[in-house]
């Protein structure tokens, strides 16, 4: 199909070509590509652009760490960003864009930037832009921006399901090349739970790129042999596509697994990804090591990618890197590379061997360039030619292809996630895992092993000791013989002086030699100082590839040892998770459970609008035929109610049953006031502190019988008052002898007020409930015609003759309906929690726009409350903190404007008379407002500053925000029957 | 820490299911001084390293439990019952 | 040297090798004026108004790690002034009018950027808080724009208007408000002060606060031996608890991890900074492309630069909730930051019970956008022992007097704030 798609060999499935597009071309690969081994295959080497320069760019890598082949995949809502080619398996009908490019890949105008480069070095831009300064906004940034990021998110919502699990397991390994293979078979065959990762959509690791026999058998053979033994198990959990993300606390793992990101059409039943947490007893790092690019000028060309990449391509996907290809490598990775290029008859131009002398065989006739370096590049999109030196002497040799091979780097990112740091290895050249306790180690060339053979010992032998520290039998694995390794040593190389070109050691983000250099110069040294000044590692692959050659190249300038550079921080996520998985099934419409009272149908069928109030939806109003605006529906509620009478859900109320012997005492320690002496049959207001003096939350407590009351809290605040009364019986007092029992959830309750509410009420009541019976405060358990027990409260939030009736949550409805049926001759109607707002602000009654956080009762006018004989309750003793008492808190008043035609608005603050508008001149604000249909104006409530003194005061009510300014009368926060007759009648 | 906790009476939990109220300080009794009031409600040891700290098996058993853990490497080194931990100290 | 299009332009011509280091890497002298615990944005803020307002040179800061190690270098980068109470909203503004004068003032880009600040609503009970707190900070003067759901619409179409748990009723727009480029910022006030004589120390971790016969301070014990100094100033958040015990200072503060995200580089489609009302969640797209996003606290005291995933989901789950089009972005990095939870979730700037001694702590994680102001007050309450007005209500001993600047209302309980 092509001249760089061998005929045969390879793990991909020849006899399933897959048609795909790249920038609107349509090319053909195999299954079990990936995107980036079809686009070689197809010479397609250019397949991207880099950030800063533009520079045109081929993968560098064959897997996860890739930086430069990010592409757009998918189209739609689906189009997925900076989605790596070098990792994205092929589909059939998959769609490829290129980015960070105008017009086109090839030719690309913001390349002008490289031309640029002497004055765009690193941190250039904190050094200009700074005059004149409205142009840093009007012209610079937003050219800045116009050049910013990588990909394009389409913004539209995504089509696709996410989800999440949790996996538990006594062994986690993580990677299935050699020495994770070998561990989990090991474990699982001790009797471990095991469950092995990667990321990958076929286990096997490196296995499935080099060229050695294990056991006689090819090395893919064998690891495909693993894998089939391995998925024998039953305590063995098999996950490929799935990237262990992060390391938290506890040994729990964050991992992604990408379940139908390898389809054209996800199916619905399925989520695209999902995350696991999988939480171990010991977890293995099997992750492999990372080739590490050689920095040199021009090193960033496409066609130049590691030796191991190179051979990837080449023996796991039957992709020549190229027809004719160049090798730069200061150890035995080149020459590997070389040898496997070469036996399947793919031409090797040369090798640049960076040492003097070595022992590495190179292939038949293949040129050795013994203490070369390649110093410069050719070629516009891809490399036609590399420029060698040695001793003084250039040489230019054709290629379309470089291999280069600058050592290794375990891959311990995951170890290093909770602080620990790698440790720098003179002998190994290399970061090495930390120690991190005993539960988590790195094997395998995580753990520095530096052949297969002692890759596969070191799972193994790990594995069965933690195995053994689990209590299971370890099983001595069989280690088979490897024929055919190569020697994975290499002399150190940091850099090639000299360069004619940019020496990139941070390729997306085109940080180069001369940035690190100016750096240091400037006196950003510390690493992570370097690393924030110049921006390496600071990419999406967040360094994998450059941070050891950044540090290297550091130290090399400095004349220290890499060791006293140190390595920046990792930090999750060892590659890039996308965000909808990460948040699961909680989006839109599902990111919050959904509440709704036992009187929903109920409200649903009488015409209630809801509205979102924490979790619940609490009907709003009651719209009736002919009524234009929610207020004409509110204020017809708030005037029958006034007259008639009103059904109101009220079931939302936090409802807490208390019980014990010490029920009492303990209420009388929660609550300001005084609540020993409540009586049995009888509700009581009550004030909760915060220990600060402030006030936490308010609502009625009723005393059922002797040692049961039942507490109502406001919504807002009932699982909060549940858990303070808990807290407070379990911690401070638990002596006394109480016990509680949310029942919010229980119980429908509704509010019946109005005058004619005790008329209505009887017809369904058995009980008498005539004043004498039912007085107001009155609380006791009835019984409804028909059998049904309830409990009965005498209490108003309205200021008119009222109830509150409970009744199991199953029951809601039908008693709503009896009582709605009940009042109908009387002119009930159901009333929403608008109207419940109005009628309270009539009244004067407090909600959490009052209750603010900042109030203390006195503030409220309730300073009666404050038992303070009582010799403890939670909040009084820093009540009489010199500020909580001070004369000049804003104090609760009411608000009346001047010209009833007014309106003001809950959020205007409050200023004297003729005063400036100045923060200083700020004398409180409105908490409340509201227009009164049984006023027919504008009321409100508001906190002044020494408001109870000003009662007649004329101020003004300043809304700047909506642009108002209204004058008002500061009065008493009682609008509606000041002498409490009606709720007493 | 922090990813489970091993609550005493539920068994080994998410974080999720717990809420987390703060540094475990006794409370003064009524008699006590106004500054030990203030220390109380507003000075915080806060040492780096252990801490014994108040955590709330909210979506669980209901129980306030005591959580004795190293803020620096989020080891735990116990969780129990903030009851039996209070009455034990008496 | 100064730095402009020229000076880039010059040295870029002679191959960019003549450029100086940014500030200097001096030795400790035996003893300074005053000294500055903490290279972070306060204490290298301090330290240059220090030097160029109130002509105090002879001045260190002495720093553990690198500077801007703390959480200058580990926010999400928001400046604003939305505050509600007296006791914040002129510090604040003073803050933000310091941000725009900045980069000339100290000849550094730090790349302000007020790209606006909008804080949605949804319900009418928050609109009203909204509303309350504009109008408190249009009464100081401060651009406060109340918007109903078709203007936010208008200014973010990619939220969920239609497909939300909770319903986007509208906003609180500062304008003004917006990002800064963090780093940047200590960066400048280190150049800055460094290059008004100002001695800063890396590396150099206080071990001990010496004390005279009378009580009062009269130096540090470093890992570099002793520094004297006439006064010594912590800004030392995240270990503020740590250094003040050695000086016997008992604190309300609680330290306590925030985490913060950062996605994939993306082609520029958010441009304002965006809060979420029904939930806790911020994101604003910075000059780079990155999204950097943050929600909530872990709860728990930490003090490891470092959360845990529970948070982490959190935070996506109301980020795509808010923004559905997040879905596909990858989050890249997510780090932690340490910090100084306060009691009432205001911070602290004032002088100690020990003579010569200035604390500035407790920034809980609103410390980033206070970090001019914070210096400047904290360099005027150390040069004149008198506290700058708009800095008057973060006292120390404002908890045991029953002063409290308690702007969410919370109450005593560090975590909530």
């Amino acid at each position: 199909m092509s001249a760089y798609r061998l005929d045969a060999g390879g793990l991909v499935n020849r006899a399933n070509p897959l048609t795909f597009t790249f920038d609107g071309k349509s090319y053909t690969g195999f299954d079990g590509d990936t995107l980036a081994s079809a686009l070689i295959a197809n010479d397609q080497m250019l397949m991207g652009r880099s950030f800063k320069y533009h520079r045109p760019r081929g993968p560098v890598t064959s897997g996860s760490a890739e930086p430069n082949a990010l592409m757009t995949i998918g189209s739609g809502a689906r189009s997925e960003p900076n989605v790596r080619a070098t990792v994205a398996e092929l589909y059939n009908g998959l769609t490829a864009v290129s980015q960070n490019r105008w017009p086109s890949l090839a030719f690309d105008l913001g390349a002008v930037n490289g031309l640029l480069s002497p004055f765009l070095g690193a941190g250039f831009y904190y050094k200009t832009f700074m005059w004149p300064a409205m142009l840093w906004e009007k012209l610079y940034e937003p050219l800045i921006r116009r050049a910013a990021g990588l990909g394009k998110l389409t913004m539209e919502a995504d089509p696709d399901r996410y989800e999440k699990a949790w996996a538990h397991c006594d062994l986690l390994v993580v990677g299935s090349g050699p020495a994770g293979l070998m561990a989990a078979l090991s474990a699982a065959r001790a009797g471990a739970r095991v469950l092995i990762a990667d990321e990958s959509a076929r286990f096997g690791g490196s296995l499935l790129s080099e060229n050695v026999v294990i056991g006689g058998q090819a090395a893919s053979d064998y690891a495909a042999g693993l894998v089939e033994e391995l998925a024998s198990f039953p305590n063995v959990t098999m996950m490929p596509r799935t990237t262990v993300f992060g390391w938290y606390d506890d040994m729990v793992f964050g991992a992604v697994e990408r379940v139908q990101k390898h389809v054209e059409t996800p199916s619905p039943d399925l989520p695209v990804e999902c995350v696991w947490r999988i939480v171990a007893k010991r977890a293995i790092l099997a992750s492999g090591a990372e080739e590490r690019p050689l920095v040199f000028g021009g090193n960033d060309r496409p066609g130049v990618m590691t030796a191991n990449a190179a051979r990837t391509y080449l023996n796991r996907y039957g992709v020549a890197a190229g027809s004719k290809v160049a090798v730069f490598t200061n150890g035995g990775s080149g020459y590997r590379t070389a040898g496997d290029l070469s036996a399947r008859g793919v031409e090797v131009t040369a090798i640049i061997d960076a040492r003097a002398t070595s022992t590495d065989p190179a292939p038949y006739g293949v040129r050795v360039i013994h203490g070369g370096a390649v110093v410069a590049t050719r070629g516009r999109n891809r490399i036609d030619a590399l420029v060698a030196e040695r001793a003084g002497f250039e040489e230019e040799i054709a290629c379309d292809a470089l291999a280069m091979a600058g050592g290794w780097s375990p891959i311990v990112h995951l170890m290093c996630q909770r602080g620990a740091k790698p440790v720098w290895s003179d002998a190994a050249q290399a970061f090495l895992a930390p120690d991190v306790g005993s539960g988590f180690v790195a094997a395998g060339s995580a753990g520095c092993a530096d052949s297969i053979a002692a890759c596969l010992r070191d799972g193994a032998s790990k594995a069965a000791a933690f195995s053994t520290e689990l209590g299971f039998a370890a099983y001595a694995a069989n280690i088979p013989e490897v024929e055919g390794e190569y020697d994975p040593d290499f002399a150190p190389l940091w850099y090639v002086p000299g360069a004619k070109d940019k020496a990139f050691v941070d390729f997306q983000n085109d940080v180069h030699v001369s940035d690190l250099g100016l750096a240091q110069r400037e006196g950003f040294r510390h690493i992570e100082h370097t690393k924030r000044y110049t921006t390496s590692g600071m990419a999406t692959d967040q360094g994998k590839l450059g941070n050891v050659a950044t540090i290297g190249i550091v130290a090399a300038m400095r004349g220290v040892s890499p060791a006293e550079i140190g390595t920046t921080t990792f930090r999750p996520f060892y590659t890039p998770v996308s965000m909808g998985a990460l948040a699961g099934t909680s989006r839109a419409e599902h990111a919050a459970p959904v509440r709704t009272s036992p009187l929903y149908g109920w409200a649903k069928k009488n015409g209630a609008t809801f509205v979102e109030s924490g979790l619940w939806y609490r009907s709003s109003w009651f719209a009736r035929d002919g009524e234009k605006t929610w207020r004409d529906s509110v204020d017809r509620e708030v005037r029958n109610v006034r007259e008639n009478a009103g059904l109101c859900d009220v079931s939302t109320l936090g409802k807490i049953e208390i019980f014990g012997t010490g029920a009492a005492e303990f209420l009388n320690r929660v609550y300001s006031n005084a609540f020993l002496k409540l009586p049995v049959g009888k509700a009581r207001y009550g004030l909760m502190l915060r220990e600060d003096g402030m006030v936490f939350d308010d609502g009625t407590t009723s005393r059922l019988s002797e040692n049961h009351y039942v507490m109502t809290t406001t919504t807002t605040y009932a699982t909060e008052v549940m858990a303070h009364l808990e807290f407070a019986s379990q911690t401070f007092w638990p002596h006394l002898d109480v016990r509680f029992v949310s029942s919010s959830d229980q119980w429908a309750q509704m509010s019946l007020a109005g005058p004619k509410a005790r008329i209505i009420l009887a017809r369904i009541v058995e009980d008498d409930i005539s004043d004498a019976a039912m007085p107001f405060l009155g609380a006791k358990v009835v019984t409804l015609k028909g059998g049904l027990k309830a409990r009965l409260f005498r209490i108003s939030f309205s200021g008119e003759l009222a109830y509150e009736l409970a009744v199991p949550a199953g029951y809601g409805e039908a008693v709503a309906d009896a009582i709605m049926q009940a009042g109908r001759e009387d002119g009930i109607c159901a009333y929403g929690v608008e109207a419940l707002n109005v009628l309270r602000i009539e009244k004067g009654f407090v909600t959490h726009a009052e209750l603010e956080g900042r109030t203390t009762p006195d503030d409220l006018g309730y300073g009666k409350m404050m038992a303070m004989t009582k010799p403890d309750f939670i909040g009084k003793r820093l009540s009489t903190r010199f500020g909580l008492t001070a004369a000049d808190r804003l104090q609760l008043v009411g608000l009346k404007p001047v010209e009833t035609d007014k309106e003001f608005m809950a959020g205007a603050h409050l200023l004297k008379d003729g005063a400036a508008a100045t923060l200083a001149g700020d004398q409180g604000f409105v908490s409340s407002a509201c227009y009164s249909p049984t006023l027919g104006h504008t009321i409100g409530l508001g906190l002044l500053k020494s408001g109870r003194e000003r009662i007649g005061e004329k101020i003004t009510v300043w809304d700047g925000l909506r642009g108002t300014e209204v004058a008002a009368e500061v009065c008493l926060p009682v609008f509606v029957d000041p002498q409490n007759t009606k709720q007493h009648l | 820490m922090a990813s489970l906790i091993t609550c005493p009476h539920c068994g080994t939990r998410p974080k999720e299911e717990f809420s987390v109220r703060g540094a475990v300080i006794a409370r003064p009794s009524a008699s006590e001084k106004d500054e030990a009031w203030h220390r109380y409600v507003y000075v915080r040891d806060n040492p780096k390293g252990r801490y014994q700290e108040y955590w709330h098996h909210a979506a669980g058993c209901r129980r306030w439990l005591v959580v004795n853990r190293d803020n620096l490497t989020h080891e735990v080194f116990g969780v129990t019952d903030a009851q039996a931990s209070r009455e034990g100290s008496r | 040297m100064r730095y402009s299009a020229l000076s880039i332009i010059k040295q870029a011509l002679s191959g960019n090798r003549r450029w100086t280091p940014a500030w200097r890497e001096p030795e400790p002298k035996p003893h300074y004026d005053v000294i500055i615990v903490g290279g972070g944005g306060h204490g290298l803020a301090t330290a240059y108004y220090l030097a160029k307002e109130f002509g105090i040179t002879n001045v260190a800061v002495i720093e553990k790690g690198y500077i801007g190690s703390g959480n200058v270098g580990r926010n999400t980068t928001i400046i604003r002034s939305n505050y509600l109470l007296e006791g914040n909203n002129p510090f604040y503004e003073m803050s933000l009018k310091l941000w725009e004068g900045l980069e000339r003032d100290f000849n550094y880009n730090a790349m302000v950027s007020q790209r606006g600040v909008l804080n949605l609503f949804h319900s009418d009970g928050q609109r009203d808080e909204y509303a309350r707190r504009g109008n408190a900070m249009r009464l100081h003067g401060v651009d406060a724009d109340l918007l109903d759901r078709e203007q936010v619409r208008r200014l973010a179409p990619y939220l969920n208007f239609d497909h939300g748990r909770f319903p986007v009723m509208g906003g609180l727009l500062q304008k003004r408000g917006g990002t800064v480029r963090h780093d940047a910022v200590a960066w400048g006030y280190a150049r800055g002060a460094d290059a008004r004589g100002v001695d800063i120390i890396q590396h150099c971790e206080v071990t001990g606060i010496r004390r005279g016969p009378g009580g009062e301070v009269e130096g540090v014990e470093t890992t570099k031996g002793f520094i004297g100094c006439n006064r010594l100033a912590l800004a030392a958040a995240g270990n503020t608890t740590t250094v003040g015990r050695m000086a016997d200072l008992a604190l309300p503060i609680e330290t306590h991890v925030l985490q913060a995200f950062v996605s994939e580089g993306l082609k520029p489609v958010i441009d304002n900074v965006i809060t979420y009302g029904a939930g806790h969640f911020y994101i604003s797209q910075s000059d780079k492309g990155g999204l950097v996003f943050g929600a909530n606290i872990d709860y728990y005291s930490s003090y490891a630069q470092r959360g845990n995933l529970a948070t982490v989901e959190e935070t996506m789950q109301e980020g795509v909730s808010l923004i559905p089009g997040l879905s596909r972005a990858k989050a890249l990095r997510a780090w932690g930051g340490v910090m100084d939870m306060s009691m009432d979730g205001s911070p602290i700037i004032d002088r100690t019970p020990i003579d010569n001694l200035y604390l500035n702590a407790g920034w809980c994680y609103g410390g980033f956008k206070a970090t001019p102001a914070s210096g400047f007050c904290f360099a005027h309450l150390i040069a004149k022992n008198e506290t700058h007005h708009v800095s008057r209500f973060m006292r120390l001993d404002r908890f045991e007097r029953g002063y409290v600047l308690d702007e969410g209302g919370k109450g005593p309980q560090p975590n909530m704030h």
